[in-house]
């Protein structure tokens, strides 16, 4: 149908049933916000029903359903035994640590050699260009096996450096926005910069660092939380207690209180909470970084 | 790690500098002898951990294929392609195709709630940005908390047999972890739930970067939804349905949070990559795993270069 039929249907159709025309869009809005509502209720509800098993006491959760409400929502001792028998303070201690430090270099490694690409003309560097490209095509997970060998071969097993090296060293998407956004920034400010009698390494940090801050937040956030969320790598590098991150820290709530889902529930609101409160403080921030990252 | 899981990187566009014509008049400029080696300081620890963390690997894993070697003997025996020819014909190793099959169909639910929802929350809602919020948010959420979350829900006497109860469907109640003929649909719906809200935020920004103009030519002309849904919103997204289709299939195949965390790959629910992390680390037969690394990596190349070839790197720029 062209528009112009379906102009001339409508003004056919508009002055003679006009209550038909807003019954029909009253149907169309009751079908939208249904399906919204529904949509709403099926994410929630396995979360609400988490929420209301940690509250529960023992004996309490044993005798009563998932949907049946807690006695006391101020009954932290799930909570406490959480936070001290699951060690989920060392947990945050230790994932703050990587984050930090894999974070910082990832910025560092990511600028550093979108600078080198973008404004050098060098040797090699389609080579390396070539190289990095070739890396985004290889998925880590099927690596791990071999690369599990180089990083026991280095000595790093079993410390915080082996997720720390491996967060950095193999981001190449971070590197990719980088080198994007630096194409942006325009060469006459170096230039300029130069003119004032500054070298390289001060054009890189005084000029180009500060300018790339966008894509520094969009790697921040989505690297953030991505390292707060992993699991694969320290499950397979860091398997001593004393490193559990929160992710393998959590995952251990499966043996000690296999029977005591209660206190597995307030572990599962614990990890969860600080990933709603970066949530509800960045949303914005969190899908752009998540639609650019995905389609660049 | 279902669909298209995590930020993936297969998507990319070409970094090479499109602006390389200026060699000369920088050389002048920089003719200090510092200049020749500043390149090389910036990208020289970048490019190290490159080759030590990603290339390194991928050589030596197609060497530890093609041997039987356990991970800790000095000695690597070849055995040619034994390994490779196990991968494809003992049913115990052959059976993980079988189970993406579960996650490459979830893929298809999971993107086609995510493309009904963002199609209706790109015209004007009400509590619009709680909705998209709600919905996106268990992409956020920690893996193995995920995993916790669907044991409590799918565990006899759990969310779903307390919600079949409520509703007087009781009768449905089963071992929804214990059977083996449902778990892998248990499982795939736990990756539609936890990974739906990506797909939904990437198609909304899609939509989005439509111009606004065309909708209101369209109302003007007296396009219905499903009118503006089939001539404008549809070509508008169409690559990077595209992408999320191929991703997709890789996702399906390196599929490991969920499964490895609810269930250990037991009752039949071993995925590939579940699979070859026991071959190797439980086993500590190195030499199959690799095989079957080797095997992953070239179905995800080869799904990368379908992808380039129908969708056009170009096409697929949304911000």
């Amino acid at each position: 149908m062209t528009a112009l039929d379906l102009r001339a249907a409508r003004e056919r159709e508009l002055p003679a049933r006009p209550s038909a025309h807003r019954w029909r869009r009253g149907l169309a809005n009751s079908v939208k916000y249904g399906s919204l509502v529904i949509g709403s209720v099926l994410t929630l509800l396995p979360l609400v029903v988490i929420v209301m098993a940690s509250f529960k006491n023992q004996r309490e959760f044993q005798t009563t359903g998932p949907y049946d409400l807690p006695q006391a929502l101020g009954n932290v001792e799930n909570y406490v035994i959480a936070f001290t028998k699951g060690r989920m303070v060392d947990a945050f201690v230790n994932t703050s640590v990587i984050l930090l430090v894999s974070i910082t270099g990832t910025i560092l490694i990511g600028t550093m050699t979108a600078y080198a690409i973008d404004r050098f003309d060098f040797r090699f560097k389609k080579s390396v260009v070539m190289l990095f490209l070739l890396a985004t095509l290889v998925p880590g997970v099927t690596t791990q096996v071999a690369t599990f060998q180089v990083v026991n071969t280095l000595g790093l097993f079993n410390s915080r450096l082996a997720p720390m090296i491996l967060f950095m060293g193999t981001d190449i998407v971070s590197i990719y926005i980088f080198v994007q956004f630096m194409r942006g920034i325009p060469k006459e400010l170096d230039e300029a910069a130069t003119l004032d009698g500054a070298n390289h390494w001060t054009i890189y940090r005084r000029v180009i660092f500060p300018l790339l801050k966008p894509a520094i937040a969009t790697v921040v956030i989505i690297k953030g939380i991505g390292i707060y969320n992993e699991f694969y790598i320290p499950f397979l590098y860091m398997p001593s207690r004393d490193l559990g991150v929160i992710s393998t820290s959590l995952f251990r709530f499966k043996g000690p209180f296999g029977a005591q889902w209660e206190v597995i529930a307030a572990g599962v609101i614990i990890v969860i909470i600080p990933s709603l409160i970066v949530f509800l403080l960045l949303q914005r921030y969190i899908y752009n970084g998540f639609t650019s990252g995905a389609t660049k | 790690m279902a669909a298209a899981s995590d930020v993936h990187p297969v998507g990319v566009a070409p970094i090479a500098s499109d602006r390389e014509s200026a060699p000369g008049r920088e050389r002048r400029r920089g003719s200090l002898t510092g200049w020749r080696i500043t390149p090389y300081l910036f990208i020289v620890i970048p490019v190290a951990l490159l080759l030590t963390f990603t290339y390194i690997p991928v050589l030596n894993m197609f060497w530890y294929s093609v041997t039987d070697w356990d991970g800790l003997d000095k000695v690597k025996n070849f055995v040619g392609l034994d390994n490779y020819v196990r991968v494809f014909t003992r049913e115990e190793y052959f059976r993980v195709f079988y189970v993406s099959l579960f996650y490459f169909a979830a893929s298809f639910v999971q993107m086609a709630i995510a493309l009904y929802y963002a199609t209706i929350l790109s015209f004007s809602t009400r509590f619009r940005n709680l909705f998209k919020g709600i919905l996106f948010f268990p992409y956020l959420i920690n893996g193995v908390a995920i995993g916790f979350i669907f044991l409590y829900f799918f565990k006899p006497g759990g969310t779903l047999d307390a919600t079949l109860t409520a509703v007087g469907l009781e009768h449905l109640s089963q071992q929804w972890l214990g059977n083996r003929d449902i778990i892998n649909v248990s499982l795939a719906s736990t990756s539609v739930w936890r990974y739906t809200g990506l797909n939904f935020v990437l198609f909304l920004g899609a939509i989005q970067s439509i111009p606004g103009q065309l909708y209101e030519a369209a109302e003007i002309d007296g396009a219905s939804r499903w009118q503006q849904f089939r001539y404008i919103i549809a070509p508008g997204i169409k690559p990077i349905i595209g992408l999320s289709f191929i991703l997709a299939i890789s996702g399906s195949l390196a599929v490991f949070d969920i499964p490895f965390i609810m269930t250990s790959g037991a009752n039949g629910s071993e995925t590939f990559v579940i699979k070859t992390i026991v071959t190797a680390f439980k086993f500590n037969k190195v030499g199959q795993a690799s095989a079957m690394a080797v095997v992953l990596l070239l179905i995800v190349l080869l799904v990368t270069w379908v992808q380039r070839r129908l969708v056009p790197d170009e096409k697929v720029n949304l911000t």
